[in-house]
């Protein structure tokens, strides 16, 4: 079987983007739990919080540090595997990624050391400051990286001569027509993922019998933030999607498989699309759905794919789509489920801290099915509408492309077993909460580094 | 302005290599050195180098961050070529990087594992990093001399980078470890030295352009204090390192100080043989240069945050100065 190059670098870049983001997506939201945590406890006194962060700061460096050494494979492979991109977008990546090397990798990573081990060595208060920017920076990384992605989709602010770009406005350019809804739609799942990390892991903890006071703590804020961002990101996914059909009305229609440009177009709830034949197989349609949502009008023109020189693959697109969105009800179902028990002054019961540890890594699927969706639905183009992905990748040889492939994806393999293993072994720990019971016996201090 | 901004940044780029050198090199040589040591020794050693890690290894990213923004041409060109080594790197780098938190965070039984991948990782990434070194400064090329002359490299790098670590060790720790370190820095003295002569004595032959610029009068008598600094520097380390009392009165930074003089005149040889190319006899930097719209957007971005980031950085050091002591999230 012959293996196209093309497709290899693909697949190569795919597949460490996809291990990276699994990371940042815990990490920027977490960041911002820990920083609650210890403000909590600065302000209540309350041992509990305390207990909380130590708990939760060692599984933030663990995430964190998986997420920076994928995130050094993903600079060195712009080079590596798309040396054309930088060749002919430069002058507008660079600077960006620049920026964010400078602003946000050195601010978190220096911090970072006084988050994790400084508390003995410097004040609560610098100790409070050294967290927040840990936080900061996270969230700033994600400000240029996705600047940067957002202008790949809907670029802005540059001329294109002799087969380069060149700034005109940076403001265009950062803040170009797609960036404040992905930054929005990226920031609040990644307060959904790290939200249902700590409730999942928490209401696991309960279930094992190692709680504490803190655990039940950590649970409820998880389940709370969950349940006030959920119908915020559902608000935010539906302004993105209306901003995507404005300029990229190709990945919409890829979205929701419609072939032919129509009014009062209907939502294909599930079905088999297919490219050969142009049409979807065994749909189950909700008649003018479509253009409901997306025009806010039943009998809304939603152009189809028929209408488009090229498309981007439609079946893998359709199917992210939908697994975003069914994990974002189910989101929706236990996150709401959970917060009304503590309305009504309850805790939740066995059956839902079972669904709350079954949804533990729903982030994560959701996650990458909504990149899914917004990078594939960019296929052909790297940037969107000037130049094809096709146009700039490296003229590796198969067999090299296979090769660092296969030793790529057995590491990561490897590495997602371990992450998951290591946060395991951690639960099953007892909580310092309930260490702590008997006065006066201070458990050993955790040994060695990170 | 448009002759300013890339050798601006072409200096920014080799001045953050050069700290990644110096800072990541002391890591990746406590990596190295890791087997040597007992469990408990492991420990400390790992935690000498536990706060700042993270940060260290961020200068690399912006070496070649930079050599992406301020040099696109050169960029995709460089790292197709170093494709394979760079990618060997990554997988050292990788390993070295989850292995500071699976080591402790796995379970015992494990321990030994990531130990394993902890020293794995440190050494192949040296290996890896020198290699593409030698890659680099003839100029990318295939023949059988450039790849001798890049496996020697592959080997000195990470005889430097142990020599770091010792010295580091000898800084942070006291006691048995301290000794240890002593001695190990002892042991790497001469073959550190053995390859770093090797390396300047080759690197004319390898390339005749370089030769050049090295032997042609009257500039080969401005450069003579290159060579007689790294010879000062390294007969000082030398003789240091035989002298344990003096290295146990807190001496100890001396040596430091001296390996870093090493590198930093490493860094102005290499720049004197390749300036004004990128890369050597194919493309000068001013020809791989991005446009200056762009050079100017994030020249002020560099000019801000390169002396807060030396700041902070430096802060962090001193919030963690002093003897090692076990690391805590407590």
């Amino acid at each position: 079987m012959e293996f196209d190059p093309f497709v290899l670098a693909r697949i190569q870049f795919a597949a460490n983007i996809s291990f990276h983001i699994l990371f940042p997506a815990i990490t920027i939201g977490l960041a911002w739990i820990l920083f609650f945590f210890r403000l909590r406890f600065t302000l209540t006194g309350d041992e509990a919080w305390e207990y909380a962060y130590t708990f939760w700061v060692k599984v933030f460096a663990l995430t964190f540090a998986l997420g920076v050494v994928s995130g050094i494979t993903m600079s060195f492979q712009f080079g590596t595997n798309w040396p054309g991109f930088m060749e002919i977008a430069g002058n507008i990546a660079g600077p960006l990624l620049g920026y964010e090397v400078l602003t946000a990798f050195f601010l978190e990573a220096s911090f970072l050391g006084i988050m994790l081990f400084g508390k003995q060595r410097v004040s609560n208060r610098v100790h409070l400051i050294a967290t927040f920017l840990v936080a900061f920076g996270t969230t700033l990384s994600a400000f240029w990286i996705l600047a940067l992605n957002s202008w790949m989709q809907t670029p802005a602010g540059y001329s294109f001569t002799d087969g380069q770009f060149y700034a005109q406005s940076w403001l265009s350019i950062i803040f170009n027509p797609s960036f404040p809804y992905r930054l929005t739609h990226m920031l609040l799942a990644s307060f959904l993922t790290s939200a249902f990390l700590v409730a999942g892991v928490s209401a696991w903890r309960v279930r094992q019998g190692v709680d504490g006071p803190a655990t039940w703590k950590v649970l409820k804020t998880g389940v709370m933030l969950a349940a006030c961002v959920i119908p915020v990101q559902i608000f935010v996914g539906d302004l993105h999607g209306l901003n995507t059909l404005q300029h990229q009305p190709e990945k919409i229609a890829a979205m929701e498989a419609i072939w032919e440009t129509e009014e009062g177009a209907a939502f294909t709830l599930v079905g088999l699309p297919d490219e050969n034949t142009r049409s979807t197989r065994y749909a189950i349609k909700i008649p003018y759905a479509a253009s409901l949502i997306l025009t806010h009008d039943a009998q809304g023109e939603v152009r189809g794919l028929n209408s488009f020189a090229e498309h981007p693959p439609v079946a893998p697109v359709f199917w992210s789509f939908r697994v975003m969105l069914g994990i974002g009800m189910l989101m929706l179902l236990v996150s709401w489920s959970v917060a009304l028990c503590y309305l009504r002054g309850k805790r939740p019961g066995p059956v839902l801290l079972r669904a709350l540890s079954w949804m533990t890594f729903s982030g994560w699927v959701a996650t990458l099915a909504g990149w899914y969706v917004t990078e594939i639905g960019r296929q052909p183009w790297i940037v969107r509408g000037l130049v094809k992905t096709s146009e700039v990748v490296a003229d590796h040889s198969a067999a090299t492309l296979s090769g660092t492939l296969v030793g790529y994806i057995g590491l990561y393999v490897f590495l997602l077993y371990s992450y998951i293993h290591a946060l395991r072994y951690l639960s099953t720990k007892p909580a310092r909460s309930l260490e702590m019971t008997s006065p006066g016996v201070k458990p050993a201090l955790a040994q060695g580094a990170p | 302005m448009t002759e300013f901004l890339p050798v601006f940044f072409v200096f920014a780029m080799g001045l953050a290599l050069l700290v990644y050198v110096v800072l990541d090199g002391f890591d990746l040589g406590i990596g190295i050195l890791l087997p040597l040591a007992s469990e408990p020794h492991k420990d400390v050693m790992i935690s000498s180098i536990g706060p700042f890690w993270d940060a260290n290894e961020t200068w690399i990213v912006l070496g070649v961050g930079i050599l992406l923004i301020a040099f696109p041409q050169a960029h995709g060109i460089v790292l197709t070529a170093l494709y394979t080594p760079v990618t060997i790197m990554l997988f050292g780098l990788i390993l070295r990087g989850v292995a500071f938190d699976f080591r402790v965070k796995a379970g015992d039984d494990r321990r030994g594992l990531w130990n394993n991948a902890f020293f794995a990782g440190s050494l192949v990434a040296s290996m890896a990093q020198g290699w593409m070194l030698g890659a680099y400064i003839t100029g990318l090329q295939d023949n059988t001399t450039s790849l001798a002359f890049a496996a020697l490299i592959a080997v000195t790098l990470p005889a430097l980078y142990v020599m770091l670590g010792a010295a580091w060790l000898m800084i942070k720790t006291e006691h048995a470890l301290f000794e240890h370190a002593m001695r190990w820095g002892k042991n790497a003295w001469l073959p550190m030295g053995a390859g770093l002569l090797l390396v300047s004595v080759a690197t004319p032959l390898v390339s005749s352009e370089i030769a050049a610029r090295w032997f042609t009068l009257p500039n080969a008598i401005g450069l003579v204090p290159i060579p007689v600094t790294c010879a000062a520097a390294y007969l000082g380390i030398g003789w240091l390192l035989r002298r344990p009392d003096v290295l146990r009165a807190g001496y100890a930074k001396a040596v430091f100080i001296g390996l870093v003089l090493i590198c930093l005149m490493a860094a102005f040889g290499l720049a004197y043989s390749l300036y004004p190319d990128i890369i050597l006899g194919r493309m000068t930097l001013f020809e791989a240069a991005a446009h200056s719209s762009s050079l100017q957007f994030i020249f002020w971005g560099v000019a801000v945050t390169l002396p807060l980031i030396a700041a902070y950085s430096i802060y962090v050091y001193r919030v963690f100065g002093g003897k090692t002591t076990a690391l805590s999230y407590e």
